[in-house]
């Protein structure tokens, strides 16, 4: 359904992503897990169209999109949430999801964001998206003033909205608690099951072994493993190049970056604290 | 030959001074990330002290220069960026853009102030009667001087920034302050240098200049204005490369040199003599069609800011019934002159809605909105005169419209500042091809009648009249204006201004979004454009509105009240106009006042980013016509936002 075939990407002399394909079916959930800097959110922009490859295509259902606008790709079905949020922070959280929805009302490709009954209980479609993830408490608060965690799942409402086939999710759990964490593991397979493509950008190992059904590894800007998630586990090569690192099992919340949104469009993201995180150290 | 070699070589001269203010202009803008719109004024002041020091005060002319570019270009760059610029760390390109703004009109003010614009300044040739003659050319010493300083700035540059640390240092900053930081340099020092050196080359390019207008002698507005043509070769260098802006700048100075030579003699006169000032605007069109569409980065910003509530219907109705009666209990207090300042401040207060639309929700900077004024006014005149009322007036708001469409369409797929560029290009080109063309407006200064709007069935008599109408008008956009921002629409301009990124990765066409709400700003300010017609009576090819400064400052004071919200267009409008009217009924010495409030006032901006409605004293307190005043800050969000009960519209109301 998406398929993203020997995509490279140079920032100056650094390989952010080296020949790297993947693809992406529908109805299951994919996994793509490396350490920070490993090139996952660079992926992910080339993908969606915010970054041109220097080398590389995307296809979507078999059609090359590689040269088209994200808008344009978005009309084919494709939908993403962003690491660092990217909410339109003066709306409310309703009107963010209408955006959405008036967006996607007037083209094809889409797989309806919430059933019909789910519309007609809520009395509203942006309240029924907002509450299938569980934030319909908040539909009239301003989002520049949500907590990060509630702002994620507010921005994967967005996503869903415009009734996505294929959905990229960037680290959609940091930020959350762990019942966030579980209510999210199991929409993520719901979303597979309604017939999406849903590929998720996750350090919480937990959460990926459970709801992935194929992973994929990005070290360097290569993909060094893919499987199902067994076999990831299993690998020496990955064990060595992510998981090797990590002696305790990531039940905790893997890294920092759930601390908060960027507040000034800059600095690096992927400088973790210590602790039990995985390592950064690859650039970015 | 001779004459092509002569023109070359003339050409080559001016070339190299643009190429110097435009050398600035990159550094600063890579350094800091700030595009400085005030790097033609900065060149101008420098100019003028040039001359106080040298003529006025009669020291040697080298000294003067080594004190103007040494000591008073890097004190005015330390100054500036302590007052103005540090505290813009991180603030979104339509802020820092209002802030270099707010400077060019503090510096205007400052030098009409100081320099009586009345008394005639010239600063004579550095060596009167030298020169060379080089492949058939005179040359003089002057213009040697000014090519040999331009070759000596690209070498130093080129050095500066491989050899000195702190040049690498300015090279690094731009990728990521933080980092610098981090790496033991100091992002202040580094960007102080970077206005230091920017303001050292404005001033040095002013100093070069000074001499060439002998002819004349300095005048304010043309110094000030020359940095477009420093801007297009900027462009040329997609305002990083140094090379190429060198490249930009001497292709800049032969097309003007050639199309002078050649092109002139086939343009009707009226036309062909303006071409000085229509080159660079045309250069900078063509740049600015072969600049690469910006990359849609995601910001990864949430505002600080919570934004302004937005009225509903029956509020914002409410309001404009409130301002008409009040408009209508006040005109009688009002004498001839003031009555019809404060109309033209509520025509204003029209084009100020439509930089509310604009600007304050699309995130999009036009710094020629009151082009679309005079075109509308102009379009109104002569379509009226034949077609009626109505007619005049729809045909007024589509030309405007479709002119906005025509403007924006080359540099809107570009980042904000491309558009600004791009406007204030376009606002030069038509008052010097349209306004102050004797084909179009007979004689300098000549005027196109306008009459005024009668609306069937009411009969409009007297000046009172005509201000209350123009009130009900001003009303009836600000609910439009209000009734846009709840719509669909205007949900998607203020979603596209939040997150480019995440807008297009909804299916949502930025560039069509744009372009609509441009065309859209453009015939509302056309609409203002045919009151302000029908209440002067005329408008006038030579109208100090339709120069770029007042577009300017227009939209410095709707920012300063508040470009998110109507009130702030209407306080805006009032102010644009009664501070000059105050200026007139003043002594001589207050030249400048508007100017330098205006400025005073966008200091607040590194404040408050909603302007003095949005100070967090004002907030939640004040209520004020049309009751969108920002609301108190948010807690902490988990609580929904209540419908204002009845007793917050009884207050909104009262304080109007």
């Amino acid at each position: 359904m998406l398929e993203a075939r020997g995509v490279t990407v140079r920032f100056g002399g650094v390989a952010a992503l080296t020949d790297v394909s993947l693809s992406v079916t529908a109805g299951q959930v994919t996994g793509l897990i490396g350490p920070n800097g490993a090139g996952k959110t660079t992926l992910f922009n080339v993908i969606t169209g915010l970054q041109r490859p220097d080398r590389g295509e995307v296809r979507i259902d078999g059609s090359d999109v590689t040269r088209r606008g994200p808008h344009r790709r978005s009309r084919l079905g494709l939908a993403r949430t962003f690491q660092r949020l990217e909410l339109f922070g003066t709306l409310t959280a309703a009107d963010n999801v209408r955006v959405g929805l008036e967006a996607s009302a007037h083209h094809g490709h889409v797989i309806a964001p919430v059933s019909e009954t789910a519309i007609g209980a809520a009395g509203d479609p942006a309240l029924a998206v907002l509450e299938r993830v569980g934030v319909g408490a908040v539909a009239d608060a301003q989002v520049g003033s949500l907590p990060t965690g509630t702002a994620r799942l507010v921005e994967l409402a967005r996503a869903l909205s415009t009734g996505p086939r294929i959905i990229l999710l960037d680290e959609p759990c940091s930020g959350l608690d762990d019942n966030e964490t579980e209510t999210l593991g199991a929409l993520l397979g719901d979303l597979a099951a309604e017939g999406r493509a849903v590929l998720v950008v996750e350090h919480d190992m937990d959460l990926v072994l459970k709801v992935c059904d194929v992973v994929h590894v990005l070290d360097f800007g290569e993909v060094i493993a893919s499987g199902t998630p067994l076999e990831i586990r299993a690998d020496p090569i990955v064990q060595a190049a992510y998981l090797g690192r990590m002696d305790v099992p990531a039940s905790a919340d893997p890294d920092g970056h759930g601390a908060g949104p960027g507040r000034n469009g800059h600095g690096a993201p992927g400088v973790a604290p210590g602790g039990p995180g995985p390592v950064p150290g690859a650039p970015a | 030959m001779s004459v092509f070699f002569s023109y070359t070589v003339i050409g080559i001269t001016v070339g190299a001074i643009y190429a110097i203010t435009a050398t600035g202009l990159v550094i600063t803008y890579t350094t800091t990330g700030i595009f400085n719109f005030a790097q033609g004024a900065v060149g101008m002041v420098a100019a003028f002290s040039f001359w106080q020091l040298w003529q006025g005060w009669g020291w040697n002319p080298v000294l003067s220069l080594a004190v103007v570019l040494l000591v008073l270009a890097p004190l005015l760059a330390i100054g500036v960026e302590f007052v103005f610029m540090r505290r813009l760390h991180g603030a979104s390109t339509v802020r820092s853009l209002m802030v270099t703004l707010g400077l060019l009109v503090i510096l205007v003010g400052l030098a009409t102030a100081i320099w009586n614009p009345q008394v005639q300044r010239i600063v004579p040739q550095f060596w009167p009667g030298d020169d060379v003659t080089i492949l058939g050319v005179v040359i003089n010493y002057q213009q040697l001087l000014t090519v040999i300083v331009a070759v000596a700035v690209a070498v130093a540059m080129r050095y500066f920034f491989r050899w000195f640390r702190v040049g690498v240092a300015m090279r690094a900053v731009v990728d990521d302050p933080d980092l610098v930081a981090l790496a033991g340099a100091k992002p202040h020092r580094v960007a102080q240098m970077g206005w230091m050196l920017g303001f050292f080359f404005a001033a040095l390019a002013g100093c070069l200049i000074a001499p060439t207008v002998a002819s004349t002698g300095l005048n304010i507005d043309n110094l000030t204005i020359l940095v477009v043509n420093g801007y297009a070769a900027a462009v040329v260098g997609r305002l990083r490369s140094l090379p190429w802006t060198f490249v930009g700048a001497i292709a800049l100075g032969l097309a003007g040199e050639y199309s002078v030579g050649y092109l002139s003699q086939h343009l009707p006169s009226s036309l062909g003599g303006q071409l000085p000032e229509l080159v660079p605007v045309v250069f900078l069109f063509v740049a600015l069609l072969v600049v690469p569409a910006a990359r849609l980065a995601a910001v990864g910003r949430l505002p600080v800011h919570p934004p302004p509530r937005v009225a509903n219907l029956r509020q914002s109705l409410l309001g404009a019934a409130v301002l008409i009666v009040a408009v209508a209990a006040v005109s009688p207090l009002l004498g001839g002159s003031l009555l019809a300042a404060v109309a033209t401040g509520l025509t204003l207060g029209i084009v100020g809605l439509s930089l509310v639309l604009l600007t304050g929700f699309a995130g999009q900077v036009s710094l020629c909105q009151l082009t679309f004024l005079g075109v509308g006014a102009y379009v109104m005149g002569k379509v009226a005169s034949g077609g009626g009322d109505w007619l005049g007036l729809v045909a007024a708001v589509a030309v405007t419209a479709g002119l906005g469409t025509v403007i924006a369409l080359p540099a809107i797929r570009l980042r904000g500042l491309y558009l600004a560029l791009a406007t204030l290009a376009f606002g030069e080109a038509a008052y010097f091809a349209f306004f102050t063309n004797t084909s179009f407006f007979p004689g300098f200064g000549g005027s196109v009648a306008v009459g005024r709007l009668s609306l069937p069935g009411v009969h409009l008599v007297g000046d009172r009249a005509e201000l209350i109408e123009i009130a009900a008008f001003f009303a009836l956009s600000a609910v439009a204006v209000l009734a846009v921002r709840r719509s669909n629409f205007g949900r998607r301009l203020v979603a596209m201004n939040d997150s480019p990124a995440a807008f297009a990765t909804l299916g949502l066409n930025a560039t069509v979004t744009k372009v609509a709400v441009f065309a859209l700003a453009a015939g509302m300010a056309g609409l203002g454009g045919v009151l302000y017609g029908g209440e002067t009576g005329a408008i006038a090819g030579n109208d100090t509105q339709l120069q770029f400064l007042s577009s300017l400052i227009l939209l410095l004071f709707v920012a300063i009240w508040g470009i998110r919200t109507t009130t702030g267009a209407l306080l805006g409008g009032l102010s644009a106009t009664l501070l000059p009217f105050a200026e007139t009924h003043l002594p001589a010495a207050y030249a400048g006042l508007t100017g330098l409030v205006a400025g005073v006032g966008i200091v607040l901006l590194g404040r408050s980013a909603d302007g003095v409605l949005g100070l967090p004293q004002l907030r939640g307190r004040v209520r004020l016509p049309f009751t969108d005043t920002p609301r108190r800050p948010a807690g902490d969000g988990g609580g929904a936002d209540a419908a204002p009960t009845d007793d917050e519209i009884k207050g909104a109301v009262g304080v109007a």
